[in-house]
């Protein structure tokens, strides 16, 4: 920031609270003298003031505090009894420490505020010679300087007006009708320094490029414009407009559900004219408690600064976006999670500079902030240039902790595993530093932000460095919802998580939908999609009967999963309104909405339901793992099987456990390295196997389109080209014969056709003839070299 | 607990209760708890939750939890086809609702007639009743609003 020191700029801001409380204080401990509490607390103030300007070298300052301080300490030890007069005398000290403040805040320095009345008086009326020379002195300044006492309120006024916040501070150095001499003086001695804006709101009025010339220091009378067209208003009212509005909404939106069934043209436009009305308002009002979000973040560069030169790496903090708006509630609320994020990437995140040079990359890490609007919410990045974090580490240390178990992350494509660290008991305390590893996890960062309706998730590539984006709702009264039915009741999912809507007529859907060691899946795009039926969630039965399949895909925690609805009602705005502990108990709904309708649907805590119901799955899934285990001891033919054709009419059948996913891969997108074909794949290189080629097939080889089974284990992948993905077939019919081949296990006939086992271990190990050798994390081929272990495990 | 004990622990509740049938029994909350009185209300269920959580009711706008009562004081349900009484009482700031059977008079009592809950109640139902007026002709029931609303 321009002009003023940090520590300043926070000394002001801190002062300027303390002293709109010290006011209502000193008077309030007229009418109680006796209050030891008041008193220890203005003295506590003054304290902090003379304290801090003392070490600024703010010297008048510090001698007003200092005899104030003295007198206060008496008079919380009993030896002066508080008068009239002497409270006077306080105000007064409090009106000379506003002034010095004032001057402080326009011009870096003191100014050419006295001091030495105050003092005086302050020196006198700690004697006990009441009211003898008090009454004089006092009366001289206050009237001497009153005026330019205006002109220093106007400067920083005008300087806080450019940004939406309710001029608060400032209005602090409106009151004081104190002594400030030529406020343009200080100006003019420093030209360093032009106009320095007040302190948090600087960057905002930068970014305004209206208000700019006003912040650089343009005429008074400018200046009383912009000052004049704001005013103070308080954030309860806010919050009362915000309620009466959400209820507004409702209202419109029910009307505009009536008139739709009318006929009567006038009253539907008048309905019209209403909608739009209230949509406008709703805006405004949102917009009032708008602020940008450079208010928390102008706390950061000092939070990267300190943090940087106490772990020794030179750390640049860019920000991208810093004008970007969002609700004052929610700008609180975000503070914490993000300097928790921004302390965390520059402790674990970004190596120190020796590594960086080491690995190649400029000794100065680069920490990036970035907000932005993006389909109605505000997505906030965390990004740096560090490390980055290797989902094999992260999986193996979920593993170790209990968090999931081995087979369940060999499913798991990585950008899924890096989602564990936000799992509770992830961080522990296992490395505590100074900086962080103080018990506050990315657990607690996640669930601060779900609280407020946003959603968190990292994306990293190793050696490349870390990005954390969190989204978060523009307001959190009313939000876009999607509204669906199950079981003849209506529910409302929060637009923030769905994804796009799934629709399969029966003929489809029995198709489509398939399953998985027990639990459905649906191929979208390629990808296996868990379902979750929301009828199991709640326990109820769906009244679909026509196997029509509604999939709203979700998306939490950086899963997806399908829920499947009865039916799809409408997108509607819903005011949150809370319910009550009986039911926030059940831990599946965030809160309750009046629809159009009047009726009352419930809202889903998509969040709650993933946790619920994919963890749930994923135990009855093992369990029915276990139990196949179990049966193959007896029956090695019950599995489930991926079918394909790999060329030449040849059928292969592959176990589905050790499918992870289906892909498509551009035939030109396959590179070599030596002699083995691979392929650029999330991030990571991915040795492919060609079956045709492997098993002696004749495939066509000229196809533009690769169809490929992506198998993971432990962090590493391998990919499996196959002619076409047939079906997935239940084993448990199949006849086996045991003609063997190099690279089969055997063959069975499985959906009338004859066809043949693959041995997956062969196929996998001639693609990638070190996949099973070695322990994951020794041999990850994703892990870059020269980034230390103790890095890698801190960046966890 | 002797008669005169609950009496004294319960002094507070003599003056006015709101009173209201419920299988056949007369049962009373003090006034100073209603808000108000509303026929029966469409109702919207919520999945898992408590038994004695009926649903959740529009009230002007507030979204507003109903208990059957019937349910909490282990009492059978409601016959077919008869309308359920809202009563919605405010604790603590918040509108909680009581499905009732009918509802009936304000009514004068006197902590003199008070006394503990008659032996003849079973399990459910006593942790509930703080005790019974003995009115002519019948029993008044004081209910204990706040347990009975903490399903």
């Amino acid at each position: 920031m321009d002009g003023l020191d940090d520590i300043v700029e926070e000394f002001l801001v801190e002062s300027h609270e303390n002293l709109d409380q010290l006011d209502t204080d000193l008077v309030a401990l007229e009418q109680e003298p006796d209050s030891r509490e008041r008193l220890s607390s203005i003295f506590r103030t003054i304290h902090t003031i003379k304290g801090t300007s003392g070490f600024l070298a703010f010297h008048r300052l510090e001698e007003v505090t200092h005899v104030g301080e003295n007198m206060l300490s008496r008079l919380r030890d009993g030896a002066l009894e508080l008068t009239p007069q002497r409270t006077s005398v306080l105000l007064r000290m409090v009106d000379t420490v506003r002034s010095l403040l004032a001057s402080i805040e326009a011009s870096g320095g003191e100014g050419s505020v006295d001091v030495s009345a105050v003092v005086a008086e302050i020196s006198a009326a700690m004697e006990d010679t009441p009211a003898a020379a008090a009454p004089n002195p006092a009366a001289e300044p206050v009237p001497a300087v009153a005026e330019p006492a205006e002109a220093v309120v106007e400067v920083a006024e005008v300087v806080e007006a450019p940004t939406a916040e309710a001029p608060v501070e400032p209005a602090a150095v409106a009151e004081a009708p104190a002594p400030v001499a030529e406020a343009p003086a200080p100006v003019a001695e420093a030209p360093a320094v032009p106009v320095v804006p007040a302190p948090r709101p600087a960057p905002a009025a930068e970014a305004a490029p209206e208000p700019e010339a006003v912040a650089d220091g343009g005429s008074g009378q400018a200046r009383r414009g912009v000052a004049d067209s704001t005013i103070r208003v308080d954030v309860d009212l806010l919050d009362e407009l915000m309620l009466l509005v959400g209820e507004l909404v409702l209202t419109r939106n029910q009307i505009v559900q009536y008139v739709g069934r009318s006929n009567d043209t006038d009253l539907v436009r008048a309905s019209q004219r209403l909608n739009l009305i209230a949509s406008e308002l709703q805006e405004g009002v949102m917009k009032t408690r708008m602020q940008p979000i450079d208010h928390i973040w102008s706390k950061l560069p000092r939070v990267v600064r300190d943090l940087g030169l106490q772990l020794q790496k030179s750390i640049r903090l860019e920000m991208e976006g810093r004008d970007t708006e969002l609700d004052k509630t929610l700008l609180e609320a975000v503070k914490d999670p993000l300097t928790h994020l921004v302390r965390n990437s520059v402790d674990h995140g970004v190596e120190d500079a020796e590594t960086r040079i080491r690995v190649g990359k400029p000794a100065e890490g680069v920490l990036t902030l970035r907000a932005k609007h993006e389909s109605g919410q505000v997505v906030v990045e965390v990004a740096d240039d560090g490390a980055g974090i290797d989902p094999a580490r992260v999986g193996a240390k979920a593993v170790e902790r209990g968090l999931i178990t081995q087979e369940a992350l060999g499913r798991m494509n990585p950008q899924d595993v890096l989602q564990l660290i936000f799992l509770p008991g992830f961080s522990t305390a296992a490395r505590v530093t100074n900086v962080s590893g103080r018990g506050v996890g990315m657990d607690v960062v996640k669930t601060n932000i779900e609280s407020i309706g946003g959603t968190i998730e990292v994306e990293s590539v190793p050696g490349k460095g870390t990005c954390t984006r969190l989204r978060i709702p523009l307001t959190l009264a009313i939000v876009p919802a999607l509204t669906v039915e199950c079981a003849g009741d209506r529910y409302a999912i929060p637009q923030i998580s769905l994804q796009e809507l799934v629709s399969l007529d029966a003929e489809k859907a029995a198709n489509a939908v398939e399953e998985v060691g027990g639990a459905p899946v649906y191929r979208l795009r390629g990808e296996l999609l868990p379902l979750v039926r929301l009828t199991d969630v709640l326990g109820l039965t769906s009244d679909r009967h026509d196997g029509h399949v509604v999939i709203a895909v979700l998306r939490s925690e950086g899963r997806r999963f399908g829920l499947v609805v009865d039916r799809v009602i409408n997108t509607e705005e819903i005011v949150v309104k809370a319910v009550g502990g009986q039911l926030k108990a059940i831990g599946l709904y965030s809160g309750a909405t009046v629809l159009g309708d009047g009726t009352v649907a419930l809202i889903l805590d998509v969040q709650a339901l993933a946790r619920r119901a994919l963890r749930t799955e994923t135990s009855e899934r093992q369990e029915s793992r276990e139990a196949a285990l179990q049966a193959a001891a007896t029956d090695a033919e019950r599995q489930r099987m991926l079918l394909a054709a790999i060329g030449g009419g040849r059928r292969v059948a592959i176990p589905l456990d050790t499918v992870t996913r289906l892909e498509q891969v551009r035939t030109e997108s396959v590179e070599k390295v030596g002699n083995r074909e691979v392929v650029q794949y999330r991030g990571a290189i991915l040795p492919i196997v060609r079956l045709d080629r492997h098993l002696g097939a004749y495939g066509e080889s000229d196809r533009e389109v690769l169809e490929v089974i992506v198998y993971s284990d432990h962090g590493r992948s391998v990919a499996i080209v196959v002619e076409e993905i047939l079906d997935i077939v239940d084993g448990e019919a199949a006849v086996r014969s045991d003609i063997d081949d190099m690279g089969l296990l055997g063959s069975a006939v499985l959906g009338d056709k004859v066809t043949e086992l693959l041995d997956v271990r062969a196929a996998i190990l001639a693609a990638d003839p070190a996949f099973y050798s070695t322990l994951p994390a020794a041999l990850t081929p994703l892990t870059p070299d020269g980034v230390p272990a103790s890095l890698l495990e801190a960046s966890l | 607990m002797t008669t005169a004990q609950a009496a004294a622990q319960t002094a507070a509740i003599g003056g006015q209760l709101a009173t209201f049938w419920l299988d056949g029994d007369l049962y009373g909350v003090e006034v100073a708890h209603v808000q108000e009185v509303l026929k029966s209300q469409g109702l919207t269920r919520v999945p898992l939750a408590p038994a004695a959580v009926a649903g959740l009711i529009n009230l002007r706008g507030q979204v507003v939890t109903a208990i059957e009562l019937r349910e909490r004081l282990g009492r059978p349900p409601r016959p077919e086809g008869t309308d359920a009484v809202v009563i919605v009482v405010r604790l603590h700031g918040e509108a909680v609702s009581l499905l009732v059977d009918a509802i009936a008079d304000v009514v004068d009592v006197d902590p003199a007639d008070f006394e503990a809950p008659p032996d003849t109640l079973d399990g459910a139902g006593r942790e509930l009743i703080r005790g019974a007026f003995k009115l002519d002709g019948h029993l008044l029931l004081a209910l204990d609003v706040h347990k009975a609303v903490s399903a």
